[in-house]
């Protein structure tokens, strides 16, 4: 086998290896939130427990957001720009879009609590969307 | 921006899998600069050129 062709092996398998590493990270962080949100009710009456639950999903999180960092720098510069771009419009839509939801709920403009949870979901929406036409301009 | 890569693979017999492999980019990325929709960054024009032993010029042209 040449050089050439390892080496091309070797980029292939660290591209793998941090989308597989990435995956891991946030399945652990979704479950220690799912364990810090849920536990009050189902598990545990002690805050003190919570307190501990919270700062794991926190460490782990730490974790979710370095393991994304390599994934990143794993990727080619054109996956990079489409990543940028997808992250950048998550960001405006999400900056954008939280401020108008919260000052909607300030102003009684709307009937109920202004949940961040709506805003989570639609910046992954704004993200997903992004990647979509990022994938579509460079096809 | 104006580039001769499908024509200098075609020259080799590669595919954009092949050119993607030694170039260490994703085919999709050697797809989308053979059809000018992404500008390589200047690393990856000078490893193109390094591998076809060419000056970058004489592969990528500006495009006014």
């Amino acid at each position: 086998m040449s050089r050439q062709q390892t080496s091309s092996n070797d980029w292939a398998a660290t591209i793998t290896k941090s989308t597989v590493r990435l995956g891991y990270w946030t399945a652990a962080w979704v479950a220690t939130l799912a364990v810090a949100t849920f536990g009050p009710t189902f598990i545990w009456q002690s805050r003190a427990a919570s307190s501990i639950a919270i700062l794991v999903n926190l460490a782990v999180g730490v974790g979710m957001i370095l393991a994304h960092k390599r994934h990143l720098k794993s990727l080619d510069e054109m996956h990079q720009k489409i990543q940028l771009e997808a992250m950048g419009l998550s960001m405006g839509v999400g900056l954008i879009a939280g401020l108008a939801w919260s000052t909607a709920d300030m102003a009684n403009v709307i009937p109920f609590d202004a949940e961040i949870g709506a805003l989570v979901i639609l910046m992954a929406l704004a993200y997903m969307a992004g990647i979509f036409a990022g994938y579509r301009r460079y096809r | 921006m104006k580039n001769r890569l499908k024509v200098l693979r075609a020259e080799r017999d590669w595919t954009q899998a092949d050119l993607a492999d030694r170039l260490q980019v994703s085919r999709q990325t050697i797809n989308a600069i053979e059809k000018g929709k992404f500008d390589p960054s200047l690393p990856l024009a000078f490893r193109a050129a390094r591998l076809f032993g060419m000056a970058i010029e004489e592969i990528f042209q500006d495009e006014p």
